[in-house]
């Protein structure tokens, strides 16, 4: 009887604490939701006022309020920089009380940003970065990163190549911390499948001509060029090497492409590169009717971030409707035993790191001949596993 | 580092003075503006811009291909030029050199910030034409024909640039007209209209050089804005306002960066600077400018 006793009773102290947990609910009465990324400036078409539409399009769909309390938008260009970046992201949930922060797309800024989100016990909506310091090193309870990273996509691209017998490889790369990772992680893969980093260049961000560095790749004896660069540097690099016919010779690959940077190549020039990518816009009924959409309010075909930022908005909102509170922590938990499921997330869930791992395509850029109209640029190849793509989970990140 | 291939620096050479001719192609419009008119035009990478876009808005729109973009794009851009200095740098041409520069770097902003806002910053494709498709095999490298059609085409602009002001009648009222105004007036010279067409015809150069970079280089708002540090660098070191020195630093530089470019890629950016800061320590008013 006296232990029957102390069950209820536990029963009920639970039963009070969770109800205290659920009298929160959401915090002053409305969700914000800030939308950080560069705006105007190199990186302004990954994410940028296409990832605001998408947001948007992600609040209107939820029907513009969650959990009886209406959502609200701020958004933010942070030019790059990541001071700039953390003041904003201070100011939001200082005195604006904003809940979460997407869009994000600069690993330096979202590195910033997510460190005063963590602090603050709130969400970072990671929807663009590249870097998978987010899943490592600096890994966090309040880092949900969507929508790729550098590793997925090294492995989507490289390890395939490998295998096949292209053993040589010779990179071309940004002289910056993005370039480096992308080159170091890249030549870990060509060197964990049986194959050998015959040489590298360092080339400056913003170099107009890379004929040199051409030259130089095309003297190495390499099987595959990498490009570790990305947007302007990319397209530059790109539209040298098909001029000095590398590319009749030697494979030529990009380790981090988004969408325009395919759309700013004449396709006789990009045709037939081989990448990866977390999300096309063409690949069934369900991508193809949100994508058209959001071509009609946005003009352009989504990037793979803008995808991922919708995505990510819209579970972020089904969590805080399923729970029932804006509770940072709560959210995070709900998200990361609850699989997302929608035209983004393929076979998706977010693991205990913050790493959402779901489907990601190998696709070949479609040639001239083959595209039925300037947005008919991916032919997907190959479908891998998210586990196949993701880096495995480190133990010193496994959050719950 | 030191290994080196003759093969492959042959191939670095010419690729530098390729480069190179590129580089004076920029300088030199720059460098007619600032010798002739003494304004220092901050707009000449957001012209360069013009000029690329004005041949893709050709191919894309109105069916205009590359040969008549590269007529079009610098009379176009030209007249834009002139309509600038006509409306905007006149009027503040009696004060200090601070004001136009002011005013063209304000200028070049917003014209690559309308840009950017209307077409994003990825930039946009545009095919070579097919004309100047494949290239050539040389003993040492594989060199393509556009690249051989860069040179050739742009140092004939520049020599035949040259030539006019330096050595006919046109190009002596041209300085005259800049170092006395009031006497040429006198002579019954329009200065005005000299100064108008001059700057006209500095920023049609630099449109001229955007149509030739828009097969090769990423066609995108800030493609300007990259270039025109480093081609104000070699404007000084060539020698604020000499015409030849603009060209001769241009050739230069290319070649000095290109073999950056081979031995120590990661310093390409910055060794134009670092002769600039050499130059200018060793010969103040640059390799070719006449001593103050």
């Amino acid at each position: 009887m006296k232990a029957l006793n102390k069950t209820l009773l536990t029963a009920a102290v639970a039963a009070m604490l969770s109800g205290a947990a659920l009298a929160d609910g959401i915090s002053d009465g409305k969700v914000k939701i800030g939308v950080m990324a560069d705006m105007g400036g190199p990186f302004g078409d990954l994410c940028g006022r296409g990832c605001v539409t998408a947001v948007e399009m992600a609040v209107e769909d939820f029907g513009g309020s969650v959990a009886g309390a209406p959502i609200e938008l701020v958004t933010a260009d942070d030019q790059n920089k990541p001071d700039l970046g953390s003041a904003k992201a201070r100011e939001w949930i200082e005195s604006e009380n904003v809940d979460a922060i997407t869009g994000l797309v600069n690993s330096a800024v979202t590195g910033a940003v997510s460190q005063i989100l963590t602090d603050n016990r709130k969400p970072a909506l990671i929807a663009t970065s590249a870097s998978n310091v987010f899943t490592t090193s600096q890994c966090s309870a309040f880092n949900a990163h969507w929508t790729y990273d550098v590793v997925a996509l090294a492995n989507g691209t490289v390890k395939p190549m490998v295998s096949a017998g292209k053993k040589k490889w010779f990179f071309i790369t940004v002289d910056y911390a993005l370039g480096h990772k992308l080159e170091e992680t890249a030549s870990d893969v060509v060197a964990a499948n049986g194959g050998e980093v015959v040489g590298a260049v360092r080339a400056p961000l913003g170099t107009t001509d890379f004929s040199s560095y051409i030259l130089q790749a095309q003297a190495s004896g390499a099987d595959v060029v990498a490009l570790a660069n990305t947007g302007t540097d990319f397209v530059n690099a790109t539209k040298t090497a098909a001029e000095f016919g590398l590319t009749d010779m030697i494979d030529l690959v990009g380790l981090l492409v988004f969408t325009p940077d395919i759309q700013a190549l004449d396709p006789a020039v990009i045709g037939g590169m081989k990448l990866t990518t977390g999300f096309y816009w063409d690949y069934d009924d369900a991508t193809r009717d949100w994508s058209k959409r959001f071509i009609e309010r946005h003009g352009r075909i989504p990037s793979m971030g803008q995808a991922g930022a919708y995505s990510v908005t819209m579970n972020y909102l089904k969590a805080i409707e399923a729970t029932d509170t804006d509770d940072g922590e709560t959210v995070m938990r709900y998200l990361k035993t609850h699989k997302p499921d929608d035209f983004f997330a393929r076979n998706a869930y977010l693991r205990a790191d913050g790493r959402m791992v779901h489907d990601m395509y190998q696709v070949r850029v479609k040639k001239a001949d083959e595209r039925r109209d300037g947005n008919d640029i991916f032919e997907i190849e190959n479908v891998i596993a998210g586990d196949q793509a993701f880096a495995p989970m480190l133990a010193q990140c496994e959050f719950n | 580092m030191f290994d080196i291939n003759i093969m492959a620096l042959s191939g670095q050479l010419l690729i530098g003075l390729i480069n190179g001719s590129f580089y004076a192609l920029l300088s030199l419009g720059l460098a007619i503006i600032f010798g002739l008119l003494n304004i220092i035009n901050f707009t000449q990478g957001a012209m360069y811009m013009l000029g690329a876009f004005v041949a893709w808005f050709g191919l894309d729109l109105v069916g205009l291909d590359y040969w008549a973009a590269l007529v079009v794009a610098p009379v176009l851009v030209g007249v834009v030029g002139m309509l600038v200095q006509r409306f905007l740098l006149r009027p503040i041409a009696n004060e200090n050199h601070l004001y136009s520069l002011l005013l063209t770097i304000g200028l070049a902003m917003i014209i690559q910030g309308f840009f950017t806002h209307l077409y994003g910053s990825s930039g946009l494709p545009y095919a070579m034409p097919e004309a100047l498709k494949g290239g050539f095999r040389l003993p040492f490298m594989y060199l393509p024909m556009y690249r051989a059609w860069v040179v050739v085409a742009a140092l004939v602009v520049c020599f035949a640039t040259w030539w006019v002001i330096e050595k006919t009648r046109l190009g002596a009222y041209l300085r005259a007209g800049t170092e006395n105004p009031q006497l040429m007036q006198a002579f019954g010279i329009n200065v005005p209209l000299i100064v108008t067409a001059t700057f006209g015809f500095g920023v049609a150069l630099a449109a001229f050089a955007g149509v030739m970079a828009a097969p090769i280089y990423s066609v995108s708002p800030e493609m300007g804005a990259n270039l025109l540090i480093v081609v104000f660098a070699i404007v000084v070191i060539g020698g604020m306002g000499s015409i030849a020195g603009a060209i001769l630093a241009g050739l230069l530089m290319g070649v000095i960066e290109g073999l950056t470019k081979y031995f120590y890629p990661e310093a390409s950016s910055t060794v134009i600077f670092l002769v600039m800061v050499l130059v200018l320590m060793l010969k103040p008013a640059g390799l070719f400018g006449k001593e103050a």
